[in-house]
């Protein structure tokens, strides 16, 4: 039995007079891949703003390896493991791919005050780590990021957080903006980092690509879990319906055939 | 094949092409003498001027952000000067701290005031332009009676910061240069260039990667105003006076030539020797002008068309490298 890496514990947020989330509990453990599924509007943005930092929960606790934590800034979240890639690669288009690679952390040689950016090692090192994880197209460290496609994006931003340390990968909506192809990409690629041990947090609102890496599924609906289950307890059609509020479903679509007889 | 692209990439491709571009075109059509438009200050003046001031302001544009208050920190330097030690006859050191000092106060104001409002810093630099500008012309008027002072620096201050060399070449010039492959150091080859990039590309990463976004906000409008003050200063100490006008014309000259040099407007991508072919591009347009045989009303119009063909090739270039 695996010890969870993050566990949530009792979760509320609320700005203000408006409440968002409502007793999130929720845990993902090394070598997990945990879906959050959820409409939008269901409170995800929020629960990935509280899990690396931007935001403070209202109430609740959040645990790392079974201790409590508390993150002040985006930047404590992600000094205890915790990286994040956003729906938009959050990589930066027009720097090089080494550049962007270590934005924040850039290596340098020589002494100062002449402390240098060691172009030549940044570039070896973001290449070699996204060719780690299948994507050999990309051989030039000093290439835009802006050339390269959504798929790659994500892939580099992925590879940049597992070689930072990352311990907790969260996932927002990374194959939203893909096509078949370049999602399948993307998912491969989360698979890879669940075989190296990290915890995966992935949030879509496509079941079927939770349905190919996830281990474990949550559903958010108006900021509550509606649904917590492993992988196998519900077919597709039923994490639907569950997600689109099932009975509305079905209503419409007995209105649809209806209309068309 | 691989050389070429790799030149074409660069943000400063547009701005060489333009140069020589200009170059052959006075040289062909305006019957320039190469070797007197080379050898002439004129347009070395006019472009190290420019550049002192042209450089940080395209280091902000390139970090997102804009200020078009130098326009008034020229003249704010050149008349601190003159004042404290022209008027009030103090050692031009502390003429010198006085201006530099003022800017970096106002690049601090610039700076503070961008990071805690909302303001786009277009519109907060307007109003320190306009400000500044106001507090000139008091602090002349009200503390010695005229809009022109007199100030009249010792043999050491005049040699390193007001003299004229050569042909009528302002050691400014040596300024300039050296400021150029400074700030090109810190930009491209050290750690806080990379930041500033990031800071341009963006900023919400950029603050999430680690990176002091506040201050080297900050930092950056200090140089700029800084800058500014600086070459007011050059010029009060070299003319022997300083005026209270002048200096509005800097701030389009600035932003063409940091333009023309390929930096985005948007932030993120551009480079330091682009400005600074920027700026020899429009200075040679300006200046070398007076060396053809075309009507020297038409400078304006050259500059113009100079600076839509250099924004068509730098964003031509642009999508090229990110093919």
């Amino acid at each position: 039995m695996n010890h969870p890496i993050l566990s949530l514990n009792q979760i509320n947020k609320s700005f203000g007079p408006i409440d968002v989330l409502h007793d999130i509990s929720l845990q993902v453990s090394a070598g997990e891949v945990l879906c959050l599924l959820g409409d939008n509007g269901a409170g995800k943005s929020t629960l990935i703003k509280i899990l690396s930092g931007v935001h403070i929960p209202t109430s609740g606790q959040i645990l790392m390896d079974g201790a409590p934590v508390a993150f002040q800034t985006p930047r404590d979240a992600s000094n205890r493991g915790i990286a994040t890639v956003h729906q938009f690669g959050g990589t930066f288009p027009l720097m090089s791919i080494g550049r962007s690679f270590f934005v924040g952390a850039e290596p340098t040689k020589g002494w100062a005050p002449f402390k240098v950016f060691d172009r030549t090692k940044a570039n070896a090192i973001a290449v070699k780590a996204v060719q780690d994880f299948g994507i050999t197209r990309i051989d030039d460290g000093d290439r835009l990021v802006g050339g390269l496609s959504g798929g790659e994006r994500q892939s580099l931003a992925i590879a940049r957080a597992v070689y930072f340390g990352a311990r907790v990968l969260i996932l927002d909506e990374p194959t939203a903006a893909l096509g078949v192809k370049q999602a399948a990409h993307v998912l491969r690629i989360v698979n890879q980092a669940k075989k190296r041990g990290l915890a995966v947090i992935f949030i879509t609102h496509q079941v079927t690509h939770a349905m190919a890496v996830g281990d474990h599924f949550a559903v958010l609906i108006r900021g509550a879990i509606a649904a917590d289950f492993k992988k196998g307890e519900k077919t597709r059609e039923e994490i639907t319906d569950l997600m689109a509020g099932g009975q509305a479903m079905a209503e419409l679509e007995a209105e649809i055939d209806h209309q068309s007889h | 094949m691989e050389m070429i692209r790799a030149f074409f990439s660069r943000p400063a491709a547009a701005s060489i092409l333009s140069l020589i571009g200009v170059i052959v075109f006075y040289v062909l059509f305006g019957g320039v003498d190469l070797i007197n438009l080379a050898a002439a200050a004129s347009w070395m003046n006019f472009a190290a001027n420019l550049g002192i001031v042209a450089i940080p302001v395209g280091m902000l544009m390139i970090a997102g952000e804009m200020d078009i208050s130098i326009g008034a920190m020229i003249p704010a330097g050149s008349i601190t000067t003159a004042i404290l030690s022209g008027y009030y006859g103090l050692p031009i050191e502390v003429g010198m701290l006085g201006a530099l000092g003022l800017g970096v106060i106002v690049g601090l104001i610039n700076g503070i005031l961008t990071l805690r409002t909302t303001v786009p810093s277009l519109i907060i630099t307007l109003g320190t332009l306009v400000g500044m500008q106001g507090i000139v012309l008091s602090a002349a008027i009200l503390l010695t009676g005229n809009a022109s002072i007199p100030v009249k620096a010792p043999e050491w201050a005049k040699s390193v910061f007001g003299q004229l060399l050569g042909n009528g070449h302002q050691i400014i010039i040596v300024w300039w240069i050296a400021l150029t492959i400074a700030l090109a150091f810190v930009l491209h080859m050290t750690r806080y260039g990379n930041w500033i990039f990031a800071l341009g590309g963006d900023k919400v990463s950029a603050r999430n990667a680690g990176i002091p976004t506040g201050r080297l906000t900050i930092s950056l409008f200090i140089l700029s105003a800084t800058s500014a003050s600086f070459v007011g200063m050059c010029q009060a100490i070299l003319f022997n006076s300083a005026q209270v006008s002048g200096g509005m014309g800097y701030i389009f000259n600035a932003i063409a030539s940091v333009v023309v040099g390929g930096v985005l407007l948007t932030g993120g991508f551009g480079s330091v020797m682009g400005i600074f072919a920027g700026t020899l591009t429009f200075a040679i347009v300006n200046q070398g002008i007076y060396f053809t045989h075309i009507d020297r009303n038409w400078s304006n119009l050259i500059i113009g068309i100079t600076l839509l063909v250099a924004m068509a090739m730098n964003e031509s270039f642009r999508k090229l490298a990110l093919s």
